[in-house]
């Protein structure tokens, strides 16, 4: 009897938590299929469209062919992978090599240097003495510029350097007993009992680089250097997709202009969108890492 | 056991502070190269390091004295002319100074207010579902807008609030409007910066949360359940206390940081339209150092920016400190 009073609110509580859940889920996936609708429509009747859209108005492909013809998306791309694998490799032995060395005990200097690593996470010489070294370093207008000043997140440092510690220090002193140096240490031991961590900074990094644009706005001015997010602020922010639909007449290019846009837009996600849900696990596992220690 | 193990102990000290009480000069002498000798290859290896943080982080802070110069690349920083805090004054006393700080103290507890309980609340509805498959699914998709590009997701903020648009028609609709572009709108710029954040961050940031709901014994709600208590009491008497203590930490976390706004995302949304509600003091230090090429200027604002997010960060902890004995040094 007292079982079945309580039934009631119980349902509705459930009824409602679906309802808001799918909510949730649909305000966010919906921009993301709108711009997949929107790439694959007509651009007469995407323009003259109000409101939601359901499913593509029309069905034309035109506007990949003609994003996929701007060279700047592929020099973009190309950038971009550079940047990307750059980054990993220079981040990634920079920040072991650091966090190697803050994690060994008995070194005389060792607390001195977590304080002048750990300060830069406090405090810094703002955007415009940060720029002005770089030009002065004559990094403008070079991919170097974006690699080597971002070559340490002292966060990822940190976060590397508490797994270091975690290891057993038996472990080590063992190998030092077997004759091991540092280099040996590092590499035969120390690095293959972390290879979580070093996924999660592997990972972070790489996405780092793939979503860099602030930087590359500020240091590149050749449109050839251009990274990916770079490419696709200008055909999106600037609405300069006229260079790309040329060849159409003007109105026209407008219309083509719009789904072009979103065209583009699906070419320079849809790599991240794949390859997330598989590594999905690592990600969250940073998080955890990063939340906990940070 | 415990006689032998103390005995041995003394016997090692006495031991040691012989060989040191013979070998003291020696050894105050040469502790530091004997700790580089011993060490060199570990000193080999951190110069790179150290070398990073001195080129890209110390010397742009030894380059923040043109703050209190007229800096002129020609004259460099030797040569230019000291002004001590004229730039800081003209800041202070400029016609900005309120409107900037307002705009960045508003982002901020608008931020903290909406964007710090909505992953709680995502994550106190996603532990009510009971289902693994769907519940992986919910997080799969819940997590995804957190690796779109901020150039996309500023593009679809502007998509989905030009005039004609889904969410511009449905606030017209509601307030009556005249439908005009709503980044157009100044009034309405808080409110699409922090909605726009929880779209893409709540996700993501109620990791955290699920992971500390995992850590809740499941014999609480099976006792809850015996004693009639409901889903929504369970929620508030078990759930909620339960995530209490992973909230304080992360909110202590979160005030550290309370004013850095994120003005990446606001240099792609503003527009001298909405100045007036969107220029915070990091989106000015930008505009007036890379675009007007005032470099002193800006970097004596840059540097007031920083000297305030430190003193926050202080403050935070401070009071984290006295409230629940954690802190960050």
């Amino acid at each position: 009897m007292r079982k079945k009073s309580i039934d009631w609110p119980d349902r509705l509580t459930v009824i409602l938590i679906g309802v808001i859940l799918s909510l949730i889920v649909f305000i966010t996936l919906y921009p993301l299929l709108f711009v997949l609708f929107a790439s694959f429509s007509d651009g007469d009747q995407l323009l003259a469209h109000r409101g939601l859209l359901w499913k593509s108005l029309g069905f034309n492909i035109s506007a990949y062919t003609r994003a996929l013809a701007n060279p700047a998306i592929w020099s973009g791309y190309k950038n971009t992978i550079t940047l990307v694998l750059g980054g990993v490799m220079l981040n990634l032995s920079l920040t072991i090599l650091g966090a190697y060395v803050l994690s060994r005990r008995n070194v005389l200097w060792n607390k001195m240097l977590m304080i002048f690593v750990v300060v830069s996470m406090f405090f810094s010489g703002g955007m415009i003495p940060f720029y002005l070294v770089i030009k002065q370093l004559g990094m403008m207008n070079t991919l170097w510029a974006l690699l080597l000043p971002f070559s340490i997140k002292t966060f990822h440092l940190i976060i590397m350097r508490t797994a270091f510690l975690s290891l057993p220090p038996s472990l080590e002193e063992a190998a030092q007993i077997d004759g091991a140096g540092h280099w040996t240490m590092l590499l035969r031991v120390v690095i293959p009992l972390s290879m979580p961590v070093i996924t999660v900074i592997v990972l972070y990094t790489a996405v780092d680089k793939w979503n860099m644009w602030f930087f590359p706005s500020m240091f590149i001015q050749d449109r050839t250097l251009y990274p990916l997010q770079l490419v696709l602020r200008e055909i999106l922010i600037y609405s300069q997709t006229d260079t790309i639909s040329s060849g159409a007449a003007t109105g026209e290019a407008y219309k083509l202009g719009e789904t072009i846009k979103y065209a583009t837009i699906i070419i320079a996600t849809l790599p991240v969108l794949l390859v997330y849900p598989f590594l999905q696990r690592f990600f969250v596992k940073g998080a955890l890492v990063g939340s906990i220690k940070g | 056991m415990k006689f032998n193990s103390r005995h041995l102990i003394d016997l090692n000290k006495g031991k040691s502070n012989k060989v040191r009480k013979r070998t003291a000069p020696s050894i105050k002498k040469s502790r530091f190269t004997l700790d580089f000798s011993r060490n060199k290859t570990l000193y080999l290896m951190a110069l790179p390091v150290v070398g990073y943080y001195l080129v890209f982080f110390y010397w742009p802070m030894y380059g923040a004295v043109i703050a209190f110069q007229n800096y002129s690349p020609m004259k460099g920083i030797w040569g230019s002319d000291w002004v001590g805090l004229d730039h800081f004054v003209h800041f202070m006393n400029g016609h900005y100074f309120w409107r900037l700080i307002r705009n960045t103290l508003m982002l901020s507890l608008y931020s903290l207010l909406f964007g710090f309980t909505a992953p709680i609340i995502l994550a106190l509805l996603l532990n009510e579902v009971r289902n693994r498959f769907l519940k992986n699914f919910l997080q799969t998709v819940s997590y995804l807008p957190y690796f779109i590009s901020l150039i996309v997701v500023c593009e679809l903020i502007r998509v989905f609030t030009e005039s004609g648009s889904p969410i511009n028609l449905l606030y017209s609709y509601l307030s009556g409007s005249s439908g005009q572009d709503m980044l157009q709108q100044p009034n309405l710029f808080r409110s699409i910066y922090v909605s726009s954040e929880i779209w893409q961050q709540s996700g993501w940031e109620s990791i955290i949360y699920l992971a500390a709901l995992t850590g809740i014994d499941p014999k609480q709600y099976e006792a809850a359940r015996i004693d009639g208590a409901g889903r929504l009491r369970q929620i508030v008497s078990i759930t909620l206390p339960g995530l209490a203590p992973t909230i304080i930490i992360m909110l202590i976390l979160r005030l550290g940081h309370l004013l850095e706004v994120s003005y990446e995302k606001i240099i792609l949304l503003y527009n001298p339209v909405n100045y007036e509600t969107a220029d915070v003091i990091s989106t000015y230090v930008y505009r007036k150092g890379l675009i007007d090429n005032d470099w002193s200027f800006s970097s004596a604002v840059g540097l007031f920016n920083s000297l305030i997010n430190l003193t926050v960060l202080v403050l935070a902890n401070a009071i984290s400190r006295k409230f629940s004995g954690k802190s960050l040094w």
